[in-house]
């Protein structure tokens, strides 16, 4: 077979798993709202509320599509697509599990394995504050241009900070690309066991890049009224809605392959031997493996959001260079001292 | 703590500054008040109040209506404690025509009235906690809200605008129900409340958010007029309760929390040890609570049984005069407050001796706070002043009245 298709196939297939599990985090997130807040949640739709994702897609649809007269056309449609579009490109580098073979054909199950996988990543990510800057200033109202303005800042504050703590995980494992990151995890511990430091910084960063609680300062349905998306309605607030949960997705898997051995798991080579399990069964017990892992970092974005508060504009940007910034910085020092010390430079 | 000072960087004449219309219909004020802020960038330089959304002339409506049917207006001052204004009229006009209360109903008023209390506080701190972002609090603790209102569904029929007991006591005893539902909020509520307490209190995102927000020094306080938590969270412990008790507070042995600066965590920290003590003296009322009748021997303004009505001419003539208002109050000028679950709420009430009152005045504690709310906020970041307003529990219906 031609291996632009079979490219073309994997694209479709993760681009529909990303969707689907994006569309289910919507429900997650409202069934552990629920439970936390000794609720219901969801119920009506389907059994157990299952078929409320639909509900709702369909609903956004429907809905009268509102642009303000005062607002720039063309930035105020682009806003919500700039948002979509980084949300969905993101997941082309991620190493979803390990190679399988269907006759004399080695499928990777990764869409393109870049040399500077995580540069890609990053870059793609910063771009994903545009669509919300381009959709708070069109809008042309002062609450979405607030929420605009610090969503613009706080990104930009923690992205440095984010950065910092990938330059430590690069520094150890010496390589940009995200699948050698995870092949050397194999062998190894997870890098959490290397970069206890970098990973808390770099899971902090990413609830702030996510704008989910405690950073949902440019949402902040209480001053804000929504914030950069209070002019939003229709399938373009659903755009803007739904970027958010894939970046959620998105981000789970980077710190699951970033920081917890991607795909692997602990004795998965003993217990392969142990059950006689083929390559390609084992390729597929460590995809579950990452969507457990993925899955769980989701619940742990939504654990967080419903138990927290939320910061206080001000203090958001000194946690951001304040704290975080240095941090990330002496982490850098130490892990360079370490490697030197243990002769690895 | 001058923020402004902290950000700038330009010089006065070439500042820009932005207006934002907080208001009238913004999620966050909890009512509709309009606040037109003057901002440069996320801070308030300037803001601008206005007031009378929902001015309801409830004080030129009381000069109209008989005494008896003035209670349903008091419902709707402070709707989140509407017992406690009901109560208050009833002793304002008690006062004026010096009836006295039996014992009985003086303790069923005190249990009810710390009910709302506890309803009152529960809006309050679990609002703070939903405007600096923890949900969680605000709608798992919001339940006890729900248990307080289903006891007053019980003993008066209504939840929320309650109109409840009558001039001269209570319309009925405590049903069985109303008891069996009493003792278990008695025994749910301490765990509910402690674990809102051990989920907010000490966080420190939330602590970080609310200590030094809108604070207020206690001269500034007394000088405009404060009472209630909000004066006790400055550090003054005045409390109508204490000092002029009514309906036998001072049978009951409580403490009156006082906070120090004046700040929003300071009076988040009084509402939850008031709702401690409420419990404490909701608990007492019910161990000492005496036998005897519920009502006064006020029988114009007690509606007398139907059955009575049908075979009795006495009650048959006050049956008449409860129902068309030609009920005779004395000559006379009194005021009586009561401790609201905002702040003193007095009823200054002038009779000339005719059906309905020559003048009715409430004195309305969150019409008091919100002429210091601009000078609370000026200078603070937007987000402090949605959290100072909903510290102060500013209740648009009754500041507006």
């Amino acid at each position: 077979m031609d291996p632009l298709i079979i490219k073309a196939i994997i694209v479709l297939i993760v681009f529909a798993i990303t969707l689907l599990i994006a569309t289910y985090s919507t429900y997650a997130e409202r069934k552990v709202a629920a439970i936390m807040q000794d609720r219901v949640g969801p119920d009506r739709a389907g059994p157990m509320g299952l078929l409320q994702p639909l509900a709702d897609a369909v609903k956004m649809f429907m809905k009268e599509e509102i642009i303000p007269s005062v607002s720039n056309k063309w930035l105020f449609i682009l806003g919500p697509c700039i948002a979509m579009l980084t949300a969905t490109m993101t997941g082309v580098v991620i190493p979803w599990g390990g190679p399988i073979t269907i006759g004399e054909t080695t499928f990777d199950l990764q869409i393109t394995d870049l040399n500077i996988g995580i540069l890609y990543l990053f870059g793609v990510v910063s771009l994903g504050v545009y669509g919300i800057m381009i959709g708070g200033w069109a809008s042309n109202n002062k609450f979405s241009l607030l929420g605009a303005i610090r969503a613009s800042s706080q990104m930009i504050s923690y992205e440095i900070a984010m950065g910092f703590a990938i330059i430590a995980l690069v520094m150890t494992t010496g390589t940009l690309s995200l699948k050698e990151i995870v092949l050397q995890q194999d062998a190894g511990f997870a890098n959490v066991v290397y970069q206890p430091v970098g990973f808390v910084i770099f899971i902090i960063c990413a609830f702030a890049e996510t704008n989910r609680a405690p950073f949902d300062l440019p949402e902040c349905e209480t001053e804000l009224i929504g914030g950069y998306h209070t002019e939003y309605s229709s399938m373009k607030l659903g755009f803007y809605l739904f970027a958010e949960y894939i970046n959620m997705f998105i981000s789970s898997a980077v710190i699951a392959s970033f920081y917890f051995g991607g795909y692997n798991f602990p004795f998965q080579h003993e217990l392969a031997n142990a059950l006689g399990m083929s390559a390609n069964a084992l390729s597929i017990l460590q995809v579950v493996m990452f969507f457990g892992k993925i899955i769980f970092f989701i619940f742990l974005f939504m654990w967080v959001r419903w138990t927290i508060p939320r910061f206080r504009y001000d203090q958001l940007m000194n946690l951001g260079w304040k704290v975080l910034l240095p941090l990330s910085l002496a982490n850098i020092f130490v892990t360079g001292i370490v490697m030197w010390a243990m002769g690895k430079l | 703590m001058n923020k402004q000072e902290e950000f700038n960087t330009t010089s006065e004449s070439e500042k820009v500054y932005n207006i934002l219309n907080l208001g009238p219909t913004h999620p966050a004020t909890h009512g509709i008040f309009q606040n037109i802020l003057k901002m440069d960038g996320e801070i308030i330089v300037e803001a601008d109040p206005t007031i009378g959304y929902i001015h309801r002339a409830f004080e030129k409506l009381a000069e109209h209506r008989p005494y008896n049917q003035i209670t349903p207006i008091t419902d709707r001052l402070n709707y989140c404690s509407s017992p406690i204004n009901n109560m208050g009229w009833h002793m304002t006009v008690e006062k004026l025509i010096g009836c006295e209360v039996p014992k009985r109903a003086q303790y069923m008023r005190v249990i009810i009235m710390e009910l709302s209390r506890i309803a009152d506080h529960v809006i309050c701190t679990t609002i703070i906690g939903q405007d600096t972002g923890a949900t969680t609090g605000f709608l798992y603790f919001f339940q006890m809200r729900e248990k307080v209102y289903e006891i007053f569904e019980e003993i008066c029929g209504a939840r929320l605008t309650t109109n409840i007991g009558r001039i001269g006591g209570m319309e009925r005893d405590f049903s069985p129900v109303a008891w069996e539902k009493l003792n278990k909020f008695m025994k749910e509520f301490p765990e509910f409340l402690s674990e809102f307490q051990k989920l907010i209190e000490r966080n420190r995102i939330f602590m970080d958010r609310t200590i030094d927000c809108g604070p207020i020094s206690a001269e500034r306080a007394l000088e405009y007029g404060f009472t209630g938590p909000n004066l006790r969270a400055a550090g003054v412990d005045y409390d109508v309760r204490v000092a002029m008790p009514y309906s036998s507070y001072e049978d009951f042995d409580f403490k009156i929390p006082v906070g120090q600066n004046g700040d929003t965590y300071d009076r988040f920290m009084v509402r939850i040890q008031e709702m401690w003590e409420s419990i404490s003296i909701i608990r007492q009322a019910i161990d000492k609570m005496p036998e005897g009748p519920i009502h006064a021997d006020v029988p114009e303004f007690f509606l007398p049984d139907k059955e009575e009505v049908y075979s009795k001419m006495e009650a048959l003539i006050y049956h008449f005069k409860i129902v068309m208002g030609e009920t005779a109050i004395p000559k006379g000028e009194v005021y009586h407050s009561v401790e609201g679950g905002n702040g003193e709420l007095g009823f200054y009430l002038v009779s000339d001796g005719g059906r309905t009152p020559y003048r009715l005045h409430f004195r309305r504690p969150c019409f008091i706070y919100y002429q210091a709310y601009p000078e609370m906020i000026t200078n603070g970041l937007l987000s402090d002043a949605i959290l100072t307003m909903s510290s102060l529990n500013v209740i648009a219906g009754e500041l507006d009245a």
